[in-house]
């Protein structure tokens, strides 16, 4: 473009980032091994949980973990949740939402840095890369060198193990759904019937490696709708990233410091040699201050320290750190940490709250629970003798391992017939109901008045249902309605 | 963005615009001047694609329609040939419980508890799909149309009754044992004169809901006698064997005031319902006669 006026610098600027390739260099370090560590760990839950066995009794699967669509229970180790407490998993995702602002409250986007699957697993890809393709410098130059035989056999061996690191990781997502080692033998043995699981496999490995191998940082600064939530709920008070401009500025060679100070003139401590920006995994150049592309994690401080170490400067010129304490070094006053804040105060009595809340009413709850769904086509019907009569179904959920009994009462309308179709009573008018280990059923209960009808309109009911051994009764409201 | 269009028909007004810095196609009218700006190329891939996609599907699949109907696709597909797999894996997946609701006695489905949800839920959909239209979604019926869930039975409440009548539907002249009852029109064919229907009227609605008529008579309750106890009972309790209703109840299929008693001895006769054998499969008719029991009890 050969205009030079003042609207060319507009024009000029790419809507959209030119596509460039990242590289980044290895290093080692404090971050970069508590990095290892979470890795390592949040892998090893993943890749291994399905196969913990936790016993439940004949009836149940024995599986710590299993999320059991057909029967449409979940279970979690001691933890059983039925489809109707689906609300516990509304709390754990409050107060996973919770807990990301926490986190982000204390020491910004450690999540993006640290947990993240995006970086845990694009982390894992990249560690297999360097080790088949070396590092940054010889993947530079093997990209942009020629097809020889070396560069196929690498670039084969490396999408290889990638694919069969999606195919593991696809494969253990299914494992979550069903009996871990029984699938295992059928996917492998190539049984009929699970075909979805081949599905689910395929969908997850085709994501897997195309997030982790292709797309990298490219979900953090497109797709992810983090950072941009994320800078709307940091604050001055959480530790970031941060470069000490104030110690690093201006930059210049290690020799020419030297003999700045020497002459006492200015001179920071950056000696500009690019190893912050070498080792990022999304191409930032921290020392431009706080930014989108920046994940948090650390790898930078590593390449900084090191090099401050060989220069026999103090570390940290890049460290986590805290926008009010560059202000206030800015002002000569002393740098200050506070991580009691209303803000991180309020989430984590939040996140209490919540957690405790759903901690008490697992333990209290029910193991017995009774639904009452009214007739509404008809709401009532008129019989023979004038007498009125008004249908229900009743749901009865056992979560108990056994098989239990329960007696059912009406009160509520004077003279009810009360009567459940296929159930007939006992000698004594006495309706039992058995309802099956962990089990539901459902019964069709009709109560009916003869002769006189109840008062008109909605009389108020309550079902009684009584465990038959324990005594325990659960009660259920609702009405007799008499047009 | 630093292509031009080839087909500039004055090649010599090419320029790069002043304001946008963009180059122009050299068209221009009344000085309003086209600015080249392709589309990005990603776009049209994308349209490319769908366009071949877009062919690739009408040969694929059925899709031009021709004088006599449409073109096949090669793959001669039929979504009534799908719907009809789906079906059938429906029913390997429902087999081994429909299977023992075939074999099971319908009060032994109505006893274990397993059937009977199983029966429920299989009725309630036939229900839904061949009887609701009469007899209303939840079998709360119609002025005409029989009340399910009510204790009043015109061809009986029991189990086999229910199958029997569903089975064989009533005055349904394709099925030799359909349910067959007539009653007279009494007023239509000079039976009865209007002043006597009118007393049998009163007669019979003596133990209707609200009893707003004339006090019945002696002449009301001999024509009863004479002409109605037959088939209706003495004491007009009716008789399920003939399909006659019973009147001395306050449930009315035809309704219960005066002038919809007298439309009924006046023009007799009686409502229609299909004979479902044949139509429905005996697992469906099974499960039907379970829901259809259970939904007021039955007998």
């Amino acid at each position: 473009m050969s205009s030079t006026d003042t609207h060319h610098d507009l024009v000029d600027e790419h809507i959209v980032e030119e596509a460039r390739r990242i590289y980044p260099k290895k290093v080692d370090g404090h971050f970069r091994h508590i990095k290892w560590g979470i890795q390592f760990a949040t892998l090893a839950i993943y890749y291994f949980l399905p196969f913990v066995r936790w016993h439940r009794g004949p009836d149940a699967p024995s599986q710590a973990v299993l999320v059991d669509f057909p029967h449409r229970r979940f279970y979690f180790f001691f933890i059983e949740i039925w489809p109707q407490e689906v609300y516990y998993l509304t709390g754990l995702l409050i107060i996973a939402a919770l807990t990301l602002f926490l986190m982000n409250a204390v020491a910004g986007r450690i999540w993006c840095g640290y947990m993240c699957p995006q970086t845990v697993w694009t982390d894992f890809y990249m560690t297999t890369e360097r080790w088949i393709e070396g590092d940054a410098r010889d993947r530079i130059k093997l990209d942009n060198g020629p097809w020889t035989l070396e560069k196929i056999r690498k670039k084969i061996a490396k999408h290889f193990v990638w694919i069969l690191i999606a195919w593991w990781t696809g494969g253990v997502w299914v494992l979550y759904f069903a009996d871990a080692p029984t699938l295992v033998y059928k996917l492998a043995t190539l049984q009929p019937g699970v075909g979805e699981a081949y599905l689910w496999i395929g969908i997850l490995t085709f994501t897997t490696y195309v997030f982790a191998g292709w797309m990298r940082e490219k979900v953090c600064l497109h797709a992810c709708p983090w950072p941009r939530i994320q800078a709307a709920l940091t604050d001055e008070y959480a530790l970031n990233v941060t470069y000490r401009y104030d110690r690093g500025e201006p930059r210049m060679s290690a020799k020419a410091a030297t003999a700045a100070r020497a002459h006492g003139a200015a001179a920071g401590d950056c000696v500009d040699c690019g190893q912050c920006v070498a080792v990022c995994p999304t191409g930032v150049d921290i020392r431009k201050g706080a930014q989108l592309g920046c994940i948090q994690c650390g790898l930078c401080i590593d390449a900084c320290d090191s090099v401050m170490e060989k220069l026999h400067r103090p570390t940290r010129l890049i460290g986590y750190d805290t926008e009010m304490n560059l202000k206030r070094r800015e002002c000569g006053e002393a740098p200050i940490y506070k991580p009691l804040r209303v803000r991180t105060v309020f989430y984590a009595v939040l996140i209490l709250a919540i957690g405790g809340f759903m901690l008490v009413t697992l333990a209290t709850r029910d193991d017995m629970h009774v639904n009452v769904l009214h007739d509404r086509n008809p709401l009532a019907v008129r019989l023979k003798d004038g007498g009125v009569r008004n249908g229900y179904t009743l749901r009865f959920s056992n979560k108990k391992p056994d098989v239990r009994r329960f007696t059912l009462s009406v009160a509520g309308v004077p003279g009810a017939q009360t009567e459940v179709v296929g159930v007939p009573p006992d000698a004594k008018g006495q309706v039992t109901i058995e309802v099956g280990a962990d089990q539901t059923r459902e019964a069709r209960v009709l109560l009916s008045t003869h002769g006189a009808p109840a008062a008109k309109g909605q009389t108020p009911i309550v079902f009684t249902v009584t465990d038959a051994e324990t005594g325990v009764a659960t009660e259920v409201k609702d009405v007799f309605i008499t047009p | 963005m630093t292509t031009m269009s080839e087909d500039t028909f004055d090649k010599g007004k090419v320029r790069i615009d002043e304001v946008s810095g963009t180059p122009t196609t050299g068209h221009e009218w009344d000085g309003i001047e086209e600015l080249n700006t392709p589309l990005p190329r990603w776009w049209v891939w994308t349209f490319a694609v769908t366009v071949i996609w877009g062919l690739a599907y009408t040969i694929v699949y059925p899709a031009w329609p021709t004088l006599s109907g449409g073109t096949q696709g090669v793959t001669a597909w039929h979504s009534r040939e799908q719907v009809a797999s789906e079906v059938a894996d429906l029913q390997v997946q429902r087999g081994p419980v429909l299977d023992k609701i075939k074999d099971a006695p319908l009060d032994k489905i109505e006893a274990d508890p397993e059937l009977l949800a199983a029966a429920r839920t299989v009725g309630k959909v036939a229900f839904a799909t061949n009887c609701a239209s009469c007899h209303g979604a939840g079998g709360q019926g119609a002025k005409g149309y029989a009340n399910l869930n009510d204790d009043d039975w015109i061809w009986g409440g029991k189990l086999a009754d229910i199958k029997r009548t569903i089975e064989h539907g009533v005055r349904w002249d394709a099925d030799k044992e359909t349910h067959v009852s007539a009653m007279p029109a009494f007023g239509k064919d000079g039976i009865l004169t209007p002043e006597q229907i009118s007393a049998v009227a009163d007669h019979v609605r003596t133990y209707a809901e609200t009893p707003d008529s004339d006090a019945p008579t002696a002449e009301g309750e001999k024509l009863y006698a004479d002409n109605c106890a037959a088939c209706h009972g003495v004491d007009g309790k009716g008789n399920p064997e003939l399909g006659a209703p019973a009147l001395y109840d306050q449930v009315w299929l035809y309704g219960s005031d005066k002038p919809s008693v007298i439309a009924r001895i006046v023009n007799g006769g009686g409502a229609v319902m299909p004979a479902w054998k044949g139509k429905l499969d005996d697992t469906t008719i099974k499960a039907l006669t379970v829901y259809v029991h259970s939904l007021g009890g039955g007998q």
